[in-house]
């Protein structure tokens, strides 16, 4: 017989067969056929139970290593608010000793004159830093940071105010508040704006609230000019924390800086290079790196734990299934791919939704100062997506594993 | 003619064997085993499960395998239809040498021409009764919904052609029976192979599924070969093999007496 053969009886209209093996058969498709990837998408999604708790094992893990990531990066990068608040610095000379914006050694007043003496310097302005107590009129008393900035450009004067305006530290015993330091010294209902204040025996009246970078301690910052901060600050004779400068047309920075270095015999450092060293000595000198390190590790072991644990009882659950299809002609190759297909589809939905409920804590959280400026760096959701894929990595391994050492000859078993 | 013996085959009611054929394989035959033995290891110990069998499967008959637990049947059809490496011997499958394919062939020889029923039926339960049918055809890559119309239409033709769009949870065993039959058949195989397709039916289901298969999957150019130790469905056998302690110890159209 050359043909197909017609069955007789009820199938005859649909069911062909090929009598003689020489008779050629239709060429089959060859290629990795998608839809088999939709039966192991159906089969996933399907068992709605670990479906929904592979998504949660995904997303918690996400959520962890991406909000925690979040709230160090951001945290340590408190460490560099003083410089990031004064933007328009290009180089900070300091005593050699001095390694940040809060950890100084003040400097004699000529060093300002030995700076501007340096070739490429454009312009050098003081800047004084210090701490104090104040005693507010209802007695309480609260450390601060005074920050002492140039009295005739107010250069080291955050640049945004969220009420009044940087000309108003032309008034006498004018200060300007941080407004993170307002939501610690102050109620709610409270106005800041004309509150009295003493300082070291001094009268101060706050006169604007400046959009500022919160310190790595979110203590209060009080901004003045530089000559009524050395009223409002007493020590020795060396009040001079920081000499700022920018430098001229043409001119590169670390060049200058390397030359400030020479000449003065003072530490000259580039906006980045002393916004580094403050974030450094954040991770150098307290335990938040680990504590964070810590929390993110575990992120890392929870997700490889229930995912590992769900996807392994999916797998043991299903195995039979994937006997038959095994005995019925998938390859292992494409049994990979429909695992990895189920993989991706739950990474992708778990990661996606972690992401957001980051997105939404941070958002959700903006408005209170310790949050406050909070973003999420690029880099962090690159790295949860790392993560995931780790996870999903050893556990799809973990799972494939039974499944592939699963004879076909089980299925009759 | 029958074309089996084993290689201490001991007298039976069946019919003696076509001793031209020892050694070598009748091209008509679409299943040759020849000395075919398979050990397992139980700890330090190998046990011999099938002792050298030789057995030639016909087409256009309904082949039965019968015999106790752990006589060795379900071993020996997983090596007939591919599934399981014989520790000794040589399977030819219509005239193909299966254990001399490599594992990518063997897998797609199977999904060329090979249907299985398995006794637990192993659809997959989150997919509607036309897809679980449709799935060889999936594997070998058709789209989706002309395989589901094929697939229906297989199942119309097994009276369930109204439960297509149900999930295997929302039938019946006997209705999940006949959509394993039709995933067995969807793709036209020329060798269709049932483990025990009547063990979790009552005696009228497994009737009925058992007729069903004879009118669909027994055919001129197919072979159908049956695992089971049902004796309500003997009957409906064209020829039956008993094995033995892995010897195959019977070989006709009806059981042996004193079975």
């Amino acid at each position: 017989m050359n043909g197909p053969v017609q069955l007789t009886g009820p199938l005859n209209d649909t069911v062909q067969y090929y009598p003689n093996p020489s008779v050629q058969q239709p060429p089959r498709e060859t290629k990795v056929p998608s839809f088999m990837l939709w039966i192991a998408i159906r089969m996933l999604t399907g068992d709605k139970q670990k479906f929904y708790g592979l998504l949660f094992g995904i997303a918690f893990s996400t959520l962890l290593i991406t909000q925690q990531l979040t709230i160090f990066v951001n945290l340590i990068e408190r460490g560099a608010s003083g410089v990031y608040n004064a933007p328009e610095v290009e180089v900070w000379v300091m005593d050699p000793v001095s390694r940040t914006t809060e950890v100084k050694y003040e400097m004699p007043s000529t060093a300002l004159d030995e700076v501007r003496s340096v070739q490429g310097v454009e312009w050098a302005v003081p800047h004084l830093r210090a701490t104090a107590a104040v005693r507010t009129r209802t007695g309480d008393l609260e450390g601060v940071t005074i920050v002492g900035v140039d009295d005739a450009t107010l250069i080291g004067l955050p640049k945004r105010f969220v009420e009044g305006s940087r000309s108003i530290l032309s008034n006498p015993d004018t200060v300007v508040i941080d407004d993170v330091g307002v939501t610690n010294m102050f109620e709610a209902d409270q106005d800041p704006v004309g509150q009295r204040l003493e300082l070291n025996d001094q009268r101060a009246v706050i006169r604007g609230v400046a959009d500022a970078i919160p310190s790595f301690t979110s203590q209060v910052t009080l901004y003045t000019k530089y000559s009524q901060a050395l009223n409002y600050v007493p020590g020795s004779r060396n009040r001079l924390s920081f000499v700022l400068a920018g430098i001229s047309e043409g001119e590169n920075a670390a060049s200058v800086a390397d030359r400030i270095e020479s000449q003065t015999g003072l530490k000259a450092e580039t906006r980045e290079e002393f916004a580094q060293a403050g974030v450094d000595f954040i991770i150098q000198n307290t335990g938040i790196p680990t504590n964070f390190g810590i929390t993110v590790v575990l992120g890392f072991v929870v997700g490889v734990a229930i995912v590992g644990l769900t996807f392994s009882l999916f797998i043991r659950d299903n195995i039979k299934q994937f006997g038959a299809l095994k005995a019925i002609g998938v390859t292992n190759g494409k049994i990979v791919r429909m695992v990895g297909a189920q993989a991706v589809l739950v990474g992708s939905i778990g990661y996606a939704l972690g992401v957001v409920a980051t997105v939404l804590f941070i958002w959700g959280f903006s408005g209170v100062p310790t949050f406050k400026g909070f973003y999420i760096p690029w880099e962090i959701p690159l790295v949860s997506l790392i993560a995931v894929v780790v996870i999903l990595s050893i556990t799809g391994y973990l799972g494939l594993r039974s499944v592939l050492k699963t004879e076909p000859a089980s299925v009759f078993r | 003619m029958s074309n089996t013996q084993t290689k201490d085959a001991s007298g039976t009611k069946g019919t003696p064997m076509d001793t031209s054929a020892i050694g070598g394989c009748d091209p008509a035959s679409a299943i040759c085993a020849r000395g075919i033995v398979r050990d397992f290891q139980a700890g330090q110990s190998t046990i011999r499960v099938l002792h050298g069998i030789d057995a030639d499967i016909r087409s256009g008959e309904m082949t039965y395998v019968v015999g106790e637990s752990g006589s060795g049947k379900t071993t020996l059809i997983s090596i007939m239809c591919g599934i399981l490496w014989p520790t000794e011997g040589e399977v030819k499958v219509f005239g193909t040498d299966i254990y001399a394919l490599s594992d990518t062939e063997l897998v797609n020889f199977r999904l060329e021409n090979i249907g299985f029923i398995f006794q637990q039926y192993n659809l997959i339960p989150s997919i509607d009764a036309a897809a679980n049918a449709a799935v060889p055809l999936i594997a070998q890559g058709m789209d989706i919904e002309p395989a589901r119309e094929k697939a229906k239409k297989l199942l119309d033709k097994l009276n369930i052609g109204d439960q297509a769009e149900k999930l295997p949870s929302q039938l019946s065993g006997g209705q999940q029976q006949r959509v394993a039959i039709a995933r067995a058949l969807v793709h036209e195989p020329r060798l269709v192979v049932c483990d025990e397709p009547t063990a979790a039916l009552d005696a009228n289901s497994g009737r009925r599924v058992m007729d069903l298969l004879r009118e669909v999957a027994v055919a001129e150019d197919r072979a159908c070969i049956i695992v089971t130790h049902d004796n309500r469905i003997f009957d409906l056998a064209d020829r039956i093999l008993v094995l033995e302690d892995g010897r195959i110890t019977h070989d006709g159209t009806d059981m042996p007496d004193g079975h």
